[in-house]
């Protein structure tokens, strides 16, 4: 017998106590089970041991392998009608947030919304869009959205708000109280007929109409003028002298999608064109279309109206009429009213000045120069700024009156964007029934005793009539994510009527629009048809040739003689192109959205002159105190009137969430209310330094071209005689171009990108389009810092000329798919390599991220993932994510067609390979060739100025094909012989004075 | 063979054959010193920074650094660069100088080598903790897989792969067998059966035998001939890394000469720098001489000058060429914002080597420490010269940046150091740090007592 070892004495009682106690004597099956027990572990033959051996390392190796489960993938049961699984869908709607107007389609992948696209049946935004059109998607996946009904503060059910609310309502109704509804402009035909409907319930409402950026200056010249409160429809495309007073209207000013599609239709060089419109600017801190005007000439606010009364008085001399002797502008402009007289009735000056004066005075001119019917047409009105500013004055001292006993705030934020802050607090707090409306935390919902959360546009019925007569359709392409309900459902529905908006808004159409309507049988023919176009065209119009009191204008003008001049500093009040009045504070696509003019992200500053710098001691990023009330940091910007500090509006939120929460400072406070009228400048500013600086975080540091020929510029006067002027080195480079290696051919397709600096303005919209597209992260304000951001397209600007008086020059830049590709070469894994179209392709599975082909790319548009932006690294818990991208419900924006990038991998334009691919299967599945346009890169897709072109290079009809062959064409850096597959036309601006 | 009298004898001190054998092995004999103890403990420390940086770098992400979108490469491939070129002087001394015949060599040969190794280690950490993805690093080696996925020949990160690899694999190669007759005299020497047993094991069974020295030599010549080329291969490959690029400062023809010479001008700095101590601290002085020093710092001289020469071609050129962007360049390293770097690679490279001229101060073992430690520094900013000053402003003015190391990245490469002298003094405690059976090779014809009896 084998000898018994025991390693201690427990161990050799135990199996005594075991043997003899544990075991009923004789229990053969236990017995039986004990032995094979013992025989199954001691007798493990080779076998076995390989079996199990063999498992282990095979299960091993597949857990292994496993990357990442796959979590909360939950497939469709039934598959819903006309949803094919990885085939997008369609649907137009509109996009209007109170300021922007666009008609969108938007595109979405199994059931969730993930990219606003131009909607080109429009003709008012005709495809085009901008950055905050195309950033609106993600605020869709926001977690700063009320995702309940609140009353007091409180989460509860609707039925349990509506209740409360119709009480409370019905109490005021009895007792003849007054109920508000503040609101944005509501261009909303529908929209407005349910407020309407709300105030016939509650006799003693009334409607308040409270636009951040308003139009009351123009509204109410237009009414002395023309009898009239309106904003005409502007044609920039039928103008050959554009002059501009401080009117960023390529930005922020009234309508600019629509007015950037018209002003470079008349400025494009391509198609056999020849002219060019000239376009004179007249501003204080530089805006988006200063900077791309043939001429800026400096100004500071308080000298807009003498220089516009100085036009008047001189146009009026030219039209034979008496004048008066004005002031003396600071500068003349004598000769811009020869050259408008010259171009009457083919000329369009604007103002965005907040005086009712200067826009009756521009009026004037107009009327002079006989622009009104040609470049100004009143017969068509825009719909958007309807508000005036002593609507919402009024309310307000209604207000503290006491005198109003419910407000229900609809859409609009008074409590951060109303300069009398204090004042409107005072007055929300004696009012019994407040209720906000916001789909956003916000701060003024935060004062109210309900909060009934509105949809999201894109879970929305609405629609919008932009101008007189264009109508559009906006339609739910995802179901309410949280327990929201539409505004116009919660109006309906507390003013007792059947609370469905959708059949409230078919009803509408097929009642009201339907007649206007010719070609369809029935009503219902005529709903679908314009559901699925977006857009409803009737030829209405308002009253045509109104009377005009031109008296009114020269009442002004007789008025700038009492005027003064100061030296004092003056601010500047604006909006930018990125979070603009600051609804879309919360997107951090548009928070990381570098300024077109100083390319800083994530904050608002002062833009000071390098003039004014110098003069008081200042440095960029010093901290500084505007008028005692905020804090902010200096930057100075070449160009800036040298008196004339600019703020940004649209920062320093408090309560919209992560991560705007505590960006930048709010200046509306700093904002002044004179006789009723909000105004955007002010003068005697007090600049105090204070200790200490405060970063920015700027995308370029560099502004020179150093004298490269980087962006090339000619004039119009030297592109007539010689249209390669100011492309001569593409000439002279190209015979210098030799290779020891046959070049690369291209026999099927050669995907090509041309560019024209001419009419790219630099709105950015390209560049949130791209983030959206193809899932860019966003990195946050120290990663930015950093110099780290992750734009697959940037748009280069530099600075030429004088600090004090600059010219603005814009390229964009993307990957130049070069053919012949110094990353490509040096990539030790091959992971980018060049596709048998011409697309440089970058293989992120294969990437080990040495880097070495960022080094080598001589336009630096590769982009490294330093750190686990997305949350797709191996390793778990070392997110960077400061502004919560990667959240579960902000990842619901991410497009499925494109990977998501890990840490330590290269990134890049694609040229949206995506949609390159997307298309050639449709082709291929119709069997046909592709058609040149067809495919549009979302850079190409979202431009409103249509300065991308893309197609194939080897269709010599493409349009791309003739672009190349333009003698403007060139490529960037094109000496190194990186043979780049996107080509740039060069600027041209029109000097012909 | 015969040596010319008025040659100063390589080893000094009437030596013999068992007096040599007992200098040598007298470090590694007993228990270190308290200084030993020290130097391991500080050089240990140094590791473990560089072990908690390679740990964040990581986990975290190159983002740990502060390297941007437009300097993808900063301390790192300085760093890597360095080592290399650290490592050129052992291989050099021990392959070119066997070729060339120079019996100087035998004192220094084998720390060289064992200095060359430990570089060439450190340097080979600088491409792996750089990638991105270093768990798929694997990635650049061409082997076959069902996917088909080959790696890119045309790239010269990929030459890099196999040039150090190579020169490593040769080098240690080289040097082992250079130790193994060392080895069987530690191993009759040895005064424990468990050393005896080890140094038997590593000894490869060597007896001292006429066949076995015959092998014994042939291998070694074999192997300094392959191993000469590879010295001027390794730097040649590693300078293709910035040659073949298109940025202006990078792509440069003179690049693998100027690489070279600078290489071999770091090494030998680098081993005088170690040998100063290390003969100090081992009490060598009589084996490795002030004639060594003399010796190695002429190497300098020469070396020195060829880079200052190639410095200034690169200037000539940048204005010969009128080439725009390469101008703008070079203007930029000497008058831009990292004008501070190129002048401290400058003084130390150009400037402090020209004191060699002098043969008071070319024997001047302190001033030559010195001297060896600005050469070091000199060539550490070349290298940061190189790779940072031409990145950070190149061809688009918009995506000009600067560059600032974290501490991480110091962390990687005073790590580096760290493990550097950590495994040098190790060495000195397992190896003779002087090759035994070389010096007294030449112990007859250049030995002290030798000269002097044939005076007498």
């Amino acid at each position: 017998m084998e000898k018994k070892y025991f390693k201690s004495l427990d161990e050799l009682t135990i199996d005594f106590q075991k043997d003899n106690s544990n075991q009923p004597a004789g229990d053969k099956q236990s017995l039986l089970e004990m032995q094979q027990e013992v025989t199954s572990l001691s007798s493990a033959t080779r076998r076995d041991f390989l079996k199990v051996f063999g498992f282990t390392v095979a299960s091993a190796a597949i857990v292994s392998s496993c990357e990442q489960p796959v979590r909360k993938a939950i497939p469709f049961l039934i598959q819903p009608e006309n949803l094919v699984p990885g085939v997008a869908n369609y649907y137009a709607s509109t996009f209007f947030d109170g300021i922007d107007y666009c008609s969108i389609l938007i595109k979405v992948r199994d059931g969730r919304p993930i990219k606003i696209e131009g909607n080109s049946l429009s003709s008012v935004t005709a495809g085009g869009t901008n950055a905050r059109t195309q950033a609106s998607v993600l605020s869709l996946y926001d977690n700063a959205r009320y995702k309940n009904p609140m009353a007091k503060g409180v989460e509860t059910s609707w039925e349990d708000v509506d209740q409360q609310i119709q009480n409370q309502l019905s109490a005021i109704k009895t007792k003849g109280g007054k109920v508000a509804i503040v609101s944005p402009t509501i261009i909303s035909p529908a929209t407005q007929a349910v407020i309407n409907e709300f105030i016939a319930a509650y006799p003693g409402s009334f409607h308040v109409q409270y636009d951040t950026l308003s139009a009351s200056s123009i509204l109410k010249a237009n009414e002395k003028f023309f009898g009239k409160a309106f904003v005409p429809a502007y044609h920039f495309e039928k103008a050959e002298t554009i002059v501009s007073f401080n009117a960023d209207f390529l930005g922020n000013w009234l309508s600019p999608i629509e007015y950037t599609k018209q002003y470079v239709k008349n400025r494009k060089l391509t198609e056999g064109q020849r002219t060019m419109s000239h376009h004179v600017h007249f501003e204080g801190g530089v805006s988006l279309t200063g900077s791309n005007a043939d001429k800026r000439i400096q100004i500071r606010p308080s000298e807009e109206k003498i220089v516009i009364a100085n036009l008047y008085a001189e146009i009026k001399k030219l039209a034979g009429l008496s004048s008066i002797d004005v002031l003396a502008g600071p500068v003349d402009v004598k000769e811009l009213a020869k050259q408008l007289w010259a171009k009457k009735s083919k000329s369009l000056v604007v103002t965005g000045s907040d005086d009712t004066e200067s826009q009756l005075m521009v009026n004037g001119i107009n009327q002079l120069l006989e622009n009104y019917g040609s470049t100004i047409d009143t017969a068509v009105h825009l719909k958007i700024r309807k508000g005036t500013d002593d609507q919402m004055e009024l309310f307000v001292k209604e207000l503290n009156a006491g005198n109003i006993d419910g407000v229900i705030l609809y859409d609009v934020n008074p409590v951060y964007d109303y300069p009398q802050k204090d004042l409107l607090t005072n007055g929300l707090s004696k009012v019994g029934l407040s209720i906000s409306t916001s789909v956003m935390n916000d701060e003024t919902a935060l004062l109210c005793g309900f909060i009934c959360p509105d949809n999201h546009y894109l879970e929305s019925w609405n629609d919008a009539e932009i101008k007189t007569g264009f109508y559009s359709l906006a339609q739910p392409a995802i179901r309410p994510i949280f327990k929201t309900r539409q505004a116009q459902e919660s109006l309906l529905k507390w003013a007792g009527k059947p609370a469905d908006f959708r059949i409230y808004l078919q009803n509408y159409w097929e009642t009201i629009q339907y007649p206007k309507s010719t070609g369809y049988l029935s009503s219902t023919a005529f709903w679908n048809a314009k559901l699925h176009d977006g857009v409803f065209e009737s030829s209405e119009k308002e009253v045509v040739n109104l009377p005009f009191t031109i008296t009114t204008a020269d009442a002004a003008l007789t008025n700038t003689k009492n005027a003064t001049k100061t030296d004092s500093i003056e601010l500047v009040l604006y909006v930018n192109t990125s979070v603009g009045t600051g609804k879309h504070a919360n997107n951090p696509w548009l928070q990381e959205l570098p300024d077109p003019i100083s390319k800083i992200t994530w904050d608002n500053y002062i833009a000071l002159s390098p003039k004014l710098a110098e003069q008081l001691g200042l440095e960029d990023e010093q901290l500084v105190k505007i008028n005692n009330q905020i804090t902010l940091p200096v930057a100075i910007q070449p160009g800036q009137e040298k008196n004339t500090v600019s703020v940004a509006l649209g920062y320093g939120r408090e309560n919209a969430g992560i991560p705007s929460n505590g960006v930048g400072q709010n200046a509306y406070h700093l904002m002044k209310v004179v006789s009723g009228e909000k105004k955007y400048w002010l003068n005697e500013v007090s600049l105090e330094k204070v200790g200490g600086t405060y970063p920015i975080a700027r995308t370029q540091t560099h502004h020179s071209m150093e004298g490269r020929a980087i962006v090339r510029e000619t004039s119009l006067e030297e592109y007539l005689t010689d249209p390669s002027a100011g492309n001569e080195l593409h000439k002279e480079i190209q015979p210098h171009l030799k290779s020891l290696y046959e070049q690369r051919k291209f026999d099927g397709l050669h995907w090509a990108m041309s560019i024209d600096l001419n009419v790219c303005t630099g709105c950015n919209a390209c560049v949130i389009a791209c983030s959206a597209e193809n899932n860019v992260p966003v990195v946050g304000k120290d990663q930015v810092m950093m110099r780290r951001e992750m734009h697959w397209i940037r748009i280069d600007r530099y600075y030429s000329g004088d600090t004090d008086n600059p010219e603005f020059v814009r390229q964009p830049v993307m990957c130049q798919h070069c053919d012949n590709a110094p990353c490509e070469n040096v990539c030790p894994v091959a992971a980018t390599t060049h596709s048998n179209e011409g697309l440089n392709q970058m293989a992120y599975n294969r990437c080990i991220g040495t880097r070495y082909c960022n080094n080598n790319c001589p336009y630096k548009v590769r982009r490294f993932n330093f750190f686990d932006y997305t949350g797709a690294d191996v390793f778990q818990g070392n997110k960077k994510d400061e502004v919560q991208m990667t959240t579960d419900l902000r990842r619901l924006v991410l497009n499925p067609d494109v990977t998501v990038r890990a840490k330590g991998v290269i990134e890049k334009c694609s040229f949206c390979v995506q949609r390159i691919q997307e298309k050639k299967l449709v082709a291929k599945t119709e069997n046909r060739q592709l058609f040149d346009g067809e495919i549009k890169p979302a850079c190409a897709q979202s431009c409103p100025a249509e300065a991308i072109v893309f197609g194939n290079l080897n269709d010599v009809h493409s349009k791309v094909a003739i672009n190349f062959e333009s003698e403007r064409n060139y490529h960037l850096l094109e000496e190194l012989h990186t043979l780049p597959s996107v080509g740039y036309l060069t600027k041209v601006k029109n000097t012909i004075a | 063979m015969y040596v010319s009298p008025i040659r100063e004898p390589l080893i000094r001190g009437n030596k013999d054959y068992s007096q040599v054998t007992k200098d040598i092995l007298a470090p590694m004999a007993g228990t270190p010193s308290k200084y030993w103890y020290m130097g391991i403990a500080l050089a240990l420390s140094a590791a473990l920074f560089g072990a908690w940086a390679t740990y964040v770098t990581l986990f975290t992400g190159i983002g740990s650094w502060g390297l941007n979108k437009t300097i993808g490469w900063g301390w790192d491939i300085t760093n890597f660069v360095w080592w290399v070129g650290i490592g050129h002087a052992g291989t050099f001394i021990s392959a070119i100088l066997l070729l060339f015949r120079q019996k100087w060599r035998t004192s220094i040969n084998r720390s060289a080598e064992a200095m060359t190794l430990i570089a060439v280690m450190c340097a080979g950490f600088f491409p792996l903790i750089h990638m991105g993805r270093l768990f798929l690093g694997f990635f650049i080696f061409p082997y076959p897989n069902t996917r088909a996925l080959w790696v890119n020949f045309n790239s010269p990160l990929l030459w890099d792969v196999f040039a150090i690899s190579t020169y490593f694999a040769v080098s240690l190669i080289f040097w082992y067998v250079g130790l193994i007759p060392d080895i069987g005299t530690v191993r009759d020497k040895a005064k424990t059966k468990i050393r005896k047993a080890i140094y038997g094991f590593l000894s490869f069974g060597w007896t001292g035998s006429a066949k076995h020295w015959s092998r014994h030599e042939t291998v070694s010549l074999i192997l300094a001939g392959l191993a000469a080329p590879l010295v001027l291969s390794v730097h040649t490959i590693v300078s293709f890394d910035f040659a073949t690029s298109v940025i202006p400062g990078w792509h440069t023809t003179i690049f693998p000469p100027y690489f070279v010479s600078g290489a071999v001008f770091s090494g030998f700095a680098m081993v005088l720098t170690l040998l100063i101590i290390t003969r100090k601290a081992l009490h060598l002085e009589e084996y490795i001489t002030v004639n060594h020093i003399e010796s190695m710092n002429k190497i300098i001289i020469l070396t020195g000058s060829i880079v200052g020469i190639a410095y200034m071609t690169e200037f000539f050129i940048a204005w010969y060429s009128g080439n725009e962007y390469e101008m703008f360049t070079f203007v930029n390293r000497a008058f831009g914002p990292y004008a501070w770097a190129y002048w401290i690679m400058m003084t130390c490279n150009v400037i402090t080597p020209q004191l060699f001229w002098f043969k008071k101060i070319r024997t001047n073992v302190l001033i030559t420490f010195i001297i060896s430690i600005f050469v070091n520094i000199g060539m550490w900013f070349e290298r940061f010269v190189i790779v940072v000053s031409s990145l950070h402003r190149d061809y688009l003015p918009s995506s000009w940046s600067m560059y600032t190391p974290s501490v991480v990245e110091v962390g990687l490469y005073v790590g580096t150091l760290g493990l550097f002298f950590t495994l040098f003094l190790l060495f000195i405690r397992v190896f003779p740090v002087i090759a035994i059976a070389e010096v007294k090779s030449v112990l007859k014809t250049s030995g002290e007592n030798k000269n002097h009896s044939e005076h007498e």
